[in-house]
């Protein structure tokens, strides 16, 4: 078999940005991800928040990626459909010594190149953010911060470098890498995938990859960050992102506007050792909702509708991003933790200078398919719209999750571009995201995915293997 | 767009007994709006016995309950059934715009009486710590699976609260071959009805540990185990008392609440605390001429009831009507 040019390793934002940045050129390229759905890692648990660009310090490569990530995201998101809302951001002084401290965070964000940063006063903030707690003397307000949706920016990535030529292997764990005379083997269940150049954006596993390949200076330690969802129903208690002063290691517990409309606190920052640990405990809940009060006092634990614990892959301060020159043709994307989201679309054009520099020869394809069609939810239309859509396909108006009024139309095209498990769908569509949590709903979408991938109902997963819904079918006992 | 002199949206129990009721009150001219494919809402999936002691003085089961009120109400002229039908919109003047399959439908009532149920609390409600895996149902889900689908949820069960649901999937569980290994209960007793306790739980041989609670659940992909702690008067952990349980499957019968989102949507008042309209009196809302009744309007416990006060719900709504009129 022929080499493919180049293999990447995690289809999480990285990875998928990557991969699909790599699509606009004459060349062959693999991504191999372990699970069975993209961005089911990292990517899955991140808020969506396109950062500014503040908070980094002067210097560092993740400050310089995220200001350019930021203004990369805008045209991204218009190509793939996504809905990107440039909500704005509020970091938020509660006393003078933070007050002061504002204006040293503004000038650092000012020579990273983060626009339009303006120092707001107490009289600013009841005007435009009346729920914000009396407290707040002044906030750093950044209007290019925005939220976006983090697991729909990786399936869309995919999907369309995927239109463009990529070949994507799911459930692809890599099991070893031999370096060849020209080039990697590497190992998986699936069989040894050849190739000139190889990427690690293994995300938390990077430096297990980077080991595979002699690479021994690269340890990721996962902080784990604990998140809360809020009901629909408290959408507009805040206007902007907020934000209050960094600490070290976090940028502390914020009040964040999603791009589906529940608002999210949260998170926790605490390093721990398991890899696979999405725990989240009482005392993370006790912390975030602590944290969110101190800017929105009316915030209240019956406000909660749902909640999830992700894991951030440190490797030290800053993201490493560089060829191995020991390795030659091996390029490490790993510690991408926050603003690594917003960044994705400036390392992956940055990968890509790296592995030109390196001898990859890139030439543009003829016809490059920026575009693609976005996925369209039947509420977020006039219902005029509705009308016409549902009269060509009735299924459209066949509606199967009630809380997030989700129809069969919607879940059977998720499941064409790419949705494999309930959570895929879930992900994707909504359907089993809302109030109920899927009480509803779940039988519907069980049927409606066995039917779409040709399964018996018994092998329908939460998210992959070993996550089966049901323990049997009671007609074969 | 056309004018209905009373629309009524779900055709549960709720739904059913206030539509006959108003139409024995002289109101001929209904529009019956039901989500599902079938009347009866989840009366379908209750397969075990103890409906209509009250109403019929009989004991039958969920389907053979709402079994006598369909068959009474096809039969009435100036009933329209529209089954498939999911309303997607309501505003304050009674206006709803609702899916049937190929149409997107708006009707305006002069009555309207909402009989849309209520949902089952989740694990997220009462915020129980711990990993997200599957194998996490809430007790009706599970009994759809098992009674409607023919599917077992799984193998080794623990049971997070005792609400009637909760109580009679303990039995279900057993009698499908899978071992329940215990009932968790914040309260000092179970919240079920007595008969539940005895039936499903007493005869089975069944744990039930009341004043503790579910510390936190364990397992990545499926169900592994559940930490259990003994709670004071206070709801407070108990320290030193944790233990493990082992099982593949929770269930969630912790409460149900009412759906009020549709009239919500239209303004009518809730209270915060219970999703229920803010009333003085039965059925009625902050909204003239809008009713809602069964679960939506407030938690019962037996089915009896519900038919009881819907059907005065229905009297409500063609008194409501005859009102406007003159």
């Amino acid at each position: 078999m022929r080499p493919y040019d180049v293999v990447i390793i995690g289809a999480g934002v990285v990875g998928a940005a990557i991969g699909r940045e790599l699509s606009r050129y004459k060349l062959t390229v693999a991504i191999l991800e372990k699970s069975e759905e993209v961005g089911f890692g990292v990517s899955k648990s991140n808020s969506g928040i396109i950062h500014p660009g503040t908070q980094n310090p002067t210097g560092s490569l993740k400050g310089r990626l995220c200001v350019e990530g930021n203004r990369l995201m805008r045209t991204l998101a218009r190509e793939l459909g996504l809905d990107f809302k440039e909500v704005g951001e509020l970091i938020v002084a509660f006393d003078e010594e933070e007050t002061f401290r504002l204006n040293e965070l503004k000038k650092q964000a000012e020579a990273l190149g983060v626009p339009r940063l303006q120092i707001v006063d107490k009289k600013w903030l009841e005007e435009h953010e009346p729920n914000l707690s009396r407290e707040a003397l002044a906030a750093l307000y950044a209007p290019t911060a925005a939220s976006i949706s983090p697991y729909r920016l990786v399936f869309d990535l995919c999907e369309n470098a995927i239109q463009n030529g990529l070949e994507l292997f799911t459930e692809s764990p890599v099991q070893g890498i031999v370096k060849t005379r020209d080039g990697f083997d590497v190992q998986t269940p699936r069989g040894v995938f050849r190739s000139r150049f190889l990427v690690n954006a293994a995300g938390l596993y990077a430096d297990q990859i980077a080991r595979m390949v002699g690479v021994t200076d690269v340890t990721i330690t996962p902080r784990k960050g604990e998140e809360f969802i809020l009901d629909k129903k408290r959408e507009h208690m805040a206007n902007h992102l907020l934000f209050p002063l960094p600490s070290k290691i976090s940028k502390g517990i914020l009040v964040i506007k999603t791009s589906d409309g529940n608002p999210m606190i949260g998170p926790t920052a605490q390093d721990i050792s398991d890899k696979e640990d999405l725990s989240t405990s009482d005392d993370g809940l006790k912390k975030v909702l602590e944290g969110a009060q101190r800017m929105i006092p009316s915030v209240s634990a019956d406000d909660i509708i749902a909640y999830f614990a992700g894991l951030r892959p440190v490797a030290g301060e800053d993201f490493i991003i560089r060829h191995e020159n020991a390795v030659a043709g091996c390029v490490t994307a790993a510690g991408i933790q926050s603003p690594g989201l917003t960044a994705a679309p400036a390392i992956a054009r940055m990968v890509v200078r790296i592995l030109k520099d390196h001898g990859l020869a890139l030439k543009k394809k003829f016809f490059f398919r920026a575009h693609q069609t976005e996925l369209r939810h039947l509420f977020s239309i006039p219902f005029s719209v509705t009308r016409r859509l549902i009269k060509k396909d009735p299924s459209c108006g066949d509606i199967v999750c009630r809380c997030e009024m989700v129809s069969a139309k919607e879940v059977r095209e998720a499941i064409e571009r790419g949705a494999k498990t309930l959570d895929g769908i879930k992900f994707r569509t909504r359907a089993q995201a809302g109030r109920c949590h899927g009480s509803f709903c779940t039988t519907r979408v069980m049927k409606i995915l066995a039917e779409g991938r040709k399964i018996p109902l018994t092998q329908v997963t939460k998210r992959g293997k070993g996550s089966q819904i049901v323990a049997g079918d009671r007609r074969d006992a | 767009m056309h004018e209905r002199e009373l629309v009524i949206v779900g055709a549960g129990p709720a739904g059913m007994a206030a539509a006959i009721a108003a139409h024995e009150e002289g109101v001929k001219d209904i529009l019956l709006l039901e989500r599902d494919q079938y009347l009866g809402g989840i009366l379908n999936q209750c397969i075990h016995t103890g409906f209509g002691i009250e109403y019929f003085k009989e004991v039958l089961t969920g389907p053979e309950y709402a079994e006598r009120f369909i068959h009474n109400l096809l039969g009435l002229q100036g009933i329209e059934v529209s089954l498939k039908s999911f309303v997607v919109h309501l505003a304050k003047n009674k206006t709803l715009t609702y899916l049937r399959p190929g149409e997107l439908e708006t009707v305006k009532a002069r009555a309207l009486i909402m009989a849309t149920g209520c949902r089952e609390k989740t694990r997220e409600m009462v915020h129980i710590a711990g990993t997200r895996p599957a194998g996490i149902f809430s007790a009706g889900l599970a009994q759809k699976l098992i009674n409607i689908e023919g599917l077992l949820p799984g193998k080794e069960v623990v049971i997070v609260g005792s609400g009637d649901i909760g109580l009679i999937m303990a039995r279900r569980f057993i009698l499908e071959g899978a071992q329940v290994k215990g009932i968790i209960e914040i309260q000092k007793q179970s919240r079920g009805l007595t008969r539940n306790v005895v039936q499903c739980v007493e005869d089975f041989d069944i744990p039930m540990y009341c004043r503790h609670k579910i510390a936190r659940i364990h397992g990545r992909d499926r169900v592994e185990g559940v930490d259990v702690v003994a709670v004071d008067e206070g709801l407070n952990e108990i320290p030193n008392t944790g233990f493990r349980i082992g099982c593949d499957t929770v269930l969630m019968s912790v409460g149900l609440i009412p759906e009020n989102e549709l009239v919500e949507m239209a303004g009518v008042a809730l209270d915060k605390k219970t999703n229920s309209p803010v009333s003085d009196t039965l059925n009625t809302t902050s909204i003239p001429g809008i009713f809602v009744c069964g679960n939506a309007f407030k938690v019962y416990d037996v089915v009896d009831s519900v038919t009881r006060d819907s059907a005065a719900c229905g009297r409500l709504a063609a008194a409501y009507l005859k009102g406007s009129n003159g």
